[in-house]
């Protein structure tokens, strides 16, 4: 870190004074969990949209396109949080910011895996 | 007194797991709630803190254990489609269901939201555990990962109600039923 720079200011950070853990593994693992509700809600609307994805998303036939849907956003949630750990870890972050995406995608999840707002966005 | 194999898998995905993790939100959210608490006058101790962290840890297992006992177990005997020609849908709910105007909704608004919401809350209350294990103590320190873990596990509850209620209101309209008898008990007259 270079000496000239100014130290974060740790109230910015959400933290508060005498922390010994960076922030950076939370913002990471809540994050990536606002991105795995989003994708469970993202994929579900889309193998509704095509029948060509839900296709694909049949992993398990019994179980059907759900199955693929889930697997597919607990793939990416995981991975998602696995790179941004490694990134993140050692990382004091703007923790205000990084909840508000994680509430924005947490929030659009449950939006668009309400089926009256899908059908909507798909004008059915 | 009897019942059958899927009827009981179906009662241990709901009640069993499902159940079971709604009641648990509860003690969860007041002890995340005191967490929150700019004013804390009582620090969670070293044992109250273990105490939590296994708390939540069971939560989250009971979170996956619904949403994957539901998806791999119940949901395929609810969709199952009927052979050619049968035109007795009691084995098959969603069929059922969708049979009717008055009962297609349960399907088409209830269960195509549930199927997809419930996995809000393993997801976050995974977090949430993962979080608390990760910082334990030091999370005092931390209010804005705090707020989000409180944040969450608020969404992990209202996803799970979500699932939970159009669950057993599905169910008691079109009964997952069928499988081999289990004889929980001796009748008497």
């Amino acid at each position: 870190m270079n000496s000239n720079q100014p130290a974060k200011d740790p109230a910015e950070m959400g933290d508060e004074p005498g922390s010994n853990i960076p922030n950076g593994a939370a913002a990471a693992a809540i994050l990536s969990a606002g991105a795995g509700c989003f994708c469970v809600s993202l994929f579900g609307l889309l193998g509704d949209a095509f029948p060509a994805l839900a296709h694909v998303f049949n992993f398990y036939n019994p179980t059907g396109p759900l199955s693929g849907v889930t697997a597919a956003a607990i793939v990416i949630w995981l991975i998602l949080w696995f790179v941004l750990s490694r990134c993140w870890g050692e990382k004091s972050l703007p923790m205000r910011k990084i909840n508000a995406i994680a509430f924005l995608l947490l929030g659009a999840g449950l939006l668009l895996s309400f089926p009256p707002f899908g059908d909507l966005l798909q004008g059915k | 007194m009897q019942t059958s194999f899927r009827e009981l898998v179906t009662a241990l995905h709901g009640i069993g797991c499902g159940g079971l993790l709604l009641l648990a939100f509860s003690g969860a959210l007041i002890e995340l709630y005191r967490l929150c608490t700019p004013d804390r006058s009582s620090p969670l101790s070293a044992c109250e803190r273990k105490l939590l962290r296994g708390y939540l840890i069971v939560m989250a297992l009971l979170a996956w254990g619904t949403v994957l006992s539901g998806a791999y177990m119940v949901y395929p005997w609810y969709r199952a489609h009927p052979p050619r020609g049968v035109t007795d849908y009691a084995a098959y709910p969603q069929r059922s269901l969708l049979a009717s105007p008055a009962t297609a909704g349960w399907h088409n608004l209830g269960m195509e939201w549930k199927e997809h919401v419930a996995w809000f809350a393993p997801i976050a209350l995974t977090m949430v555990a993962s979080v608390f294990i990760k910082y334990g103590s030091d999370l005092s320190r931390h209010r804005q990962v705090r707020q989000a873990a409180f944040a969450f596990t608020v969404a992990a509850f209202i996803a799970a109600g979500i699932a939970g209620a159009f669950g057993a209101l599905i169910n008691k309209n079109a009964p997952v039923q069928g499988g081999a008898v289990i004889k929980l008990m001796e009748g008497t007259k």
